[in-house]
């Protein structure tokens, strides 16, 4: 017999906390160990994010505001807050790779918490947003915009974003569960992420001008409740609302989506 | 005793479909329990509860003496699963697959690293270790899911269409793995939809159909449950065949198979062999040739499905095209 043979061990009844929260760790990071073997994946988190910031900046910059440097307070935080709903894509992406390719059967015929491939996942997809989040403060920061707040403001900046991007992940999670293949996760993204962080005050300063209906729109938006928290612990302004509104909105989306999504689960399993 | 596997009266409806449509096995510590059945007949579904990925709308089943729904986490310790599709992670390398289970079923990294070469090595993939999964042949993928499956010590192993898709020797080298695992006392319920396969490895063989279990036992036992001999006709005149297959049908009360002017009947009895030379004569067919032998396992299968496996191998030649441009494509 080979000589790693597993020695019997007694069968447990269920999985200890300690043990699921191994489980997690070691899926978390399997999904972050792929970026070794796909570096295009980390080219994808990276250069995205750079190429709008560059884009936006010098192409609307000084039509918007005068000037790059003008623009640069408003398009940052704007970018980054719909950088992260792109990349809560990548999450309902993996999901159903794994679901399609049998990853996922694997790992639920393991004797593991039953919650370690989707926590492990977001985990993973969290540190990946993180990583986009301090590219995009980098490359604003080698053309000019500076944080005009304190470490704790950048602290609670990043803590906002993450929390949403987790909650509103979730749509992800449903798509991911509905469709047959992985690309279709991707065109959702596209069709409806793509307008939703449009209609919003990501790229301009205010919505004055827009017809009245659709400023409405973009002024309730999740996304502008996002950005202008994010504009305000960045660069200054009011915080608190916008933050409390835009979490309410994740949670609300998540309370919507997370038990649709694991009914879909069990309905296609 | 206790069975390895035991199954009663599964049932699993999806919404309207009725999947499985009240199956039972049983199968014995040690042994090779074979699932034959075309596609969607219901293989697959039944492998998935017994593997605790699903709960059956009816019925019960046991695993290693702990049931599938209510002690799964205990079933989950005793098995190993290789699915329809090889279920690895293509971005990570062949190690990297195999350390990952190791990890998630508590061994240490050491050890689990230290169980990834020896599978490897067991498996033929020790040159393709720190290759990405991706990179690998369809048979390799099979053996490394195999391997995956392999990390815990399973004492109960599921295969579901292990084979599908594979050339003939990497289909062989299978096989003899499979051989070696009994050999060590590991229960297989394998499910096929290759005659061949399931007369090679298992000792007990359950044929499914459209949900429901339509025949079981050794595949000696079915060969001679269905009648054991077949007549096989060819008239002169491939004009005749009709005549002679209402004729042979009518003394055999059997539905004949007529392709290309022959005409095939399993038959119960040799003694109608007289009776029938002599009504096809007064019919006035004069025949090229008339032969009678064992029936296998193919007829068999029609018999008691009433559609060929050829049909079914067309198909998965199909699928099997369709995986070879998938992975070229990839």
């Amino acid at each position: 017999m080979t000589t790693a043979t597993l020695t019997p061990q007694p069968l447990t009844k269920r999985v200890s906390p300690a043990i699921a929260a191994r489980n997690t760790a070691t899926l978390a990071w399997r999904n972050l160990v792929q970026i070794k073997h796909n570096p295009m994946e980390l080219l994808d988190l990276s250069i995205q994010p750079i190429m709008f910031v560059l884009l936006f900046s010098y192409v609307f910059g000084p039509a918007m505001k005068g000037s790059v440097e003008a623009y640069l307070p408003v398009v940052i935080p704007g970018i980054i807050a719909q950088n992260a709903l792109f990349a809560g894509m990548s999450t309902g992406f993996g999901l159903n790779t794994d679901i399609t390719k049998g990853v996922f059967d694997r790992f639920r015929s393991l004797p593991i918490a039953r919650s370690a491939p989707l926590i492990g996942r977001i985990i993973a997809d969290t540190v990946k947003q993180a990583w986009s989040m301090i590219i995009l403060l980098a490359v604003g920061f080698a053309i000019g915009f500076r944080i005009e707040t304190n470490v704790l403001a950048l602290l609670v900046a990043f803590v906002l974003l993450l929390a949403f991007a987790v909650l509103f992940s979730w749509t992800s999670v449903y798509i991911a569960m509905k469709v047959n293949e992985p690309e279709k996760v991707q065109i959702f993204g596209f069709v409806v992420i793509f307008p939703l962080s449009f209609l919003s005050t990501a790229f301009i300063p205010t919505t004055k001008g827009i017809p009245g209906w659709l400023a409405w729109l973009m002024d309730n938006s999740p996304v502008t409740q996002l950005v202008e928290a994010m504009r305000g612990l960045l660069v200054g302004g009011p915080v608190l609302e916008h933050a409390l509104i835009a979490l309410a909105w994740g949670v609300g989306i998540s309370i919507v989506f997370a038990p649709l999504s694991l009914r879909a689960f069990k309905a296609r399993a | 005793m206790t069975y390895a596997i035991q199954a009663e009266g599964l049932v699993k409806r999806f919404g309207e479909t009725r999947a499985l449509a009240g199956v039972s096995l049983t199968a014995d510590a040690g042994t090779v329990m074979g699932v034959l059945g075309p596609n969607g007949a219901g293989k697959t579904t039944m492998t998935r509860i017994l593997a605790t990925l699903i709960e059956p709308t009816e019925g019960t089943a046991r695993v290693g003496g702990f049931d599938v729904c209510k002690q799964a986490h205990q079933v989950r310790q005793l098995i190993g699963l290789t699915g329809q599709y090889a279920g690895v992670d293509e971005m990570l390398t062949g190690t990297e697959n195999l350390v990952l289970i190791g990890r998630l079923l508590g061994l240490s990294r050491r050890s689990a690293k230290a169980r990834a070469k020896d599978l490897l090595e067991r498996f033929q993939l020790t040159e393709a270790a720190e290759r990405a999964a991706k990179t690998y042949s369809g048979g390799m993928r099979r053996r490394l899911d195999l391997a995956a499956s392999l990390v815990g010590d399973p004492k109960i192993l599921f295969l579901d269409e292990p084979t599908t898709g594979l050339d003939p020797r990497s289909r062989n080298g299978l096989w003899d793995i499979v051989r070696g695992l009994t050999r060590d006392g590991v229960t297989v319920l394998l499910t096929t939809q290759y005659l061949e396969e399931a007369d090679q490895l298992a000792d007990d063989i359950i044929v499914i159909d459209r949900g429901q279990a339509i025949a079981h036992g050794t595949s000696d036992q079915l060969k001679a449950q269905v009648g054991g001999q077949v007549l096989e006709v060819a008239p002169i005149h491939e004009a005749d065949a009709d005549t002679i297959a209402r004729v042979v049908g009518d003394l055999a009360d059997a539905v004949p198979e007529v392709r290309g002017g022959l005409v095939s009947t399993p038959i119960p009895d040799p003694a109608i062999m007289p009776a029938v030379v002599r009504r096809l004569d007064e019919a006035g067919v004069v025949v090229g040739e008339l032969s009678l032998r064992k029936s296998s396992l193919d007829e068999v299968f029609f018999a008691l499905t009433g559609h060929h496996t050829d049909d079914i191998d067309a198909e998965a030649g199909e699928l099997a095209q369709a995986a070879d441009k998938e992975g070229a494509s990839a």
